[in-house]
């Protein structure tokens, strides 16, 4: 007994595991690449900068990599979704700045509760992508031009915020602080956590069958199921372990991995997701369909630009001080980057959240390795720039694959 | 030419009994262009009426009008008896008018589910994928569409099955009347075939159907009723059983408008009756 979706004489049937496996060596051979890239890229990386210095792949190390790559990890996720409606916001690094000083300011200068600056620095993020949304709507100006705009004049605005001292300390003893450098998840916790992951991605999975099953769809079996969620669950219980070492899972990184997964789901299981990748696919489509284009675009600039804020914040709390270089240098360049690199397409309609997940995580290691190595900020910059370009080619050189494929 | 002229004077008084969607009168200018004047359709739940016409003809115009997109500088527009108002695309759409343009408009980064719910997914907040592709199956059962699955991005399918896509696609909101531009534009001989089965799928389920075609053997092969458009005014609606191509095509280019053919369908008119 055929199900529905299975009718067609001209598919392949590929049943059980055996098929699974197949199915993603094809889809791969045809250039839906996936995440391949950049976890084969992530083991070179690290095989590479563990030869060079054998502290990389310590626990300690390991720890402060996943902290440091909160910060800019929040502000890629905002740059995963303007790049999906193929737009981009330059101005990322700067907005993160701003809200730092701002944070900083209301928290420490104006002597505001905590919970109070963070939220005006986050409101005034969304504020930021509204207006630029609304410019863009407006009058149509391109993206690029408006946030390149923004990039000048927040930058200026930060410095103007911060005053003449030009660096603000925040206090240790503040739960921000504590947040970002002090508080890690108890080890029974992570577990814990680990475990509810794995059935988590089970359980969904397996509901999700049983509808299909009864609705006369092809489904996966369970032993891929899971087989899929053991895999996922070794990695998660080995990840918490090692970490586990030395200091754990910080706080501020499950917070990251929360909002990738918040994220993931809104793109991919709401009508609001779906329209976001009808418009980065083609807009003159969406707008026919009933979609209303503006209000999508109003929504991802106002999502880049308060996740730009949220970031900068952490970014501040990781430091304890908003100075004048808070979100200046590579912030923009990382994040935009690590959006690039986690297999998001600049050419819009291609890409997900666990994609600024994956990337900030090459980036980010490539930087802890080139500093470990003392080596000096020039090179990382140059390195940082030809991992980028990397990224940019496979990107294309897989589009290309996919539309011989047809899978563009 | 004069005779058919005169017999749609006759008829045009009032919107035939049967039609679901019936025009009247209709006219439209661009600045100083005058783009349809007086201009009548009808079509009838279950009957294909091809639009025919050079270009500039208004063949455009006249879906932009009847999908929403320009309204009506005056004239009439009854559908299933009621005189109504096409104000927005959104508005043709509700009351029953789907129209699948020539570029097709899907996205080609989403899978065949995906376009065609866009705009209309089920249940917004918690995608409901299952119901979703169990209706999408249905379609395209429907239309007897050979399409293998439809968890492929559109990019992968060739253009008679994009085409399904996207008239299976208007056909989600239970349409009366469909409106096709050009469907077979772009497409090889098997590839034509095949939305030509689908026009005749469409008509068997008791749609009214607006083909706007260039090509005469598609006409001839799914059409009832022809209408021939010539700079913007009716110029004639022949029924395909008993109209050959070339007067079509004399219809179409106004070459029947000289001396010769005049005298040419008066001696035929003589014979006949």
């Amino acid at each position: 007994m055929l199900t529905t979706d299975r009718q067609d004489e001209r598919l392949q049937s590929r049943e059980g595991l055996r098929g699974a496996i197949t199915d993603v060596v094809e889809r791969a051979r045809g250039g839906d690449l996936g995440v391949i890239p950049v976890v084969v890229g992530l083991i070179v990386i690290w095989t590479v900068l563990q030869i060079l210095n054998p502290v990389f792949l310590s626990s300690a190390n390991l720890v402060n990599l996943t902290l440091e790559s909160a910060a800019v990890g929040v502000i890629a996720l905002g740059i995963v979704c303007v790049l999906l409606v193929g737009e981009i916001d330059l101005s990322v690094g700067s907005v993160s700045g701003l809200s730092a000083a701002v944070l900083a300011v209301l928290f420490v200068g104006q002597d505001l509760p905590v919970w109070l600056a963070i939220a005006a620095s986050v409101v005034m993020g969304a504020v930021i992508g509204w207006v630029y949304a609304q410019l863009y709507n407006r009058f149509g100006v391109p993206s690029f031009v408006i946030t390149l705009a923004g990039l000048l004049a927040f930058l200026g605005l930060q410095l103007y915020v911060l005053g003449t001292k030009g660096s603000i300390n925040l206090p240790f003893d503040s739960g921000l602080v504590a947040f970002a450098q002090l508080d890690f998840v108890p080890a029974w916790l992570s577990y814990t956590f680990a475990v509810l992951a794995a059935g988590g991605l089970f359980l969904t999975g397996y509901v999700h069958a049983r509808e299909r099953r009864r609705a006369g769809l092809s489904a996966k079996g369970v032993p891929v199921l899971a087989l899929r969620s053991a895999a996922l669950l070794v990695v998660l219980l080995f990840v918490v372990w090692y970490l586990g070492q030395t200091r754990g899972v910080g706080w501020m990184f499950v917070f990251f991995v929360a909002l990738v997964l918040i994220m993931h789901y809104f793109l991919s299981r709401t009508k609001w997701g779906r329209s976001v990748y009808a418009v980065g696919g083609n807009v003159e489509a969406a707008r026919r369909a009933g979609i209303n284009v503006k209000a999508v675009y109003t929504s991802v600039f106002v999502l880049c630009s308060t996740f730009a804020a949220v970031g900068g914040i952490l970014a501040a709390a990781r430091l304890a001080a908003a100075n004048q270089s808070s979100g200046a240098g590579d912030v923009n360049l990382n994040a935009i980057a690590a959006a690039v690199i986690g297999g998001t397409s600049l050419f819009g309609g291609r890409g997900t959240a666990f994609g600024a997940l994956l990337g900030i995580i090459v980036i980010q290691s490539i930087s802890s390795g080139l500093t470990l190595l003392n080596l000096d900020s020039s090179i990382r910059f140059v390195v940082t720039g030809v991992v980028l370009l990397l990224a940019v080619v496979v990107d294309s050189v897989a589009r290309k694959s996919r539309t011989s494929h047809g899978r563009a | 030419m004069s005779s058919i002229r005169q017999a749609d004077s006759q008829q045009a008084d009032a919107p035939r009994a049967e039609s679901v969607l019936s025009l009247r009168g209709i006219r439209k200018t661009f600045g100083a262009v005058a783009a349809l004047t007086d201009v009548d359709l009808d079509v009838a739940a279950g009957q294909v009426v091809a639009v025919v016409g050079d270009n500039g003809a208004g063949k455009s115009t006249l879906v932009k009008i009847l999908s929403g997109v320009h309204p009506p500088d005056s004239g009439t527009i009854t559908f299933e008896s009621r005189e109504v108002h096409i104000p927005t695309p959104a508005a043709a759409h509700k009351l029953g008018i789907a129209t699948v343009f020539q570029d097709l408009a899907l996205c080609e980064n989403l899978n065949v589910i995906q376009n065609l719910f866009l705009g209309q997914e089920v249940r917004p907040l918690r995608l409901n994928d299952v119901a979703m592709e169990t209706r999408s199956w249905e379609l395209l059962r429907q239309l007897s569409a050979k399409i293998p699955s439809v968890r492929v991005p559109v990019a992968s399918l060739s253009g008679g099955q994009r085409q399904t896509v996207a008239i299976a696609r208007s056909l989600l909101g239970d349409p009366k009347v469909i409106i096709l531009d050009e469907p077979t534009a772009a497409l090889g001989v098997a590839q034509t075939a095949e939305v030509l089965n689908l026009v005749e799928r469409l008509r068997e389920n008791g749609l009214g159907v607006i083909m706007i075609s260039h090509n005469m053997a598609d006409v001839k092969a799914v059409a009832d009723t022809v209408a021939v458009l010539r700079l913007g005014r009716n110029n004639g609606v022949f029924d395909v059983a008993d109209v050959s191509t070339e007067d079509i095509i004399a219809a179409i280019t106004g070459a029947t408008d000289n001396v010769v053919s005049q005298r040419q369908a008066r001696s035929k008119e003589g014979l006949s009756s």
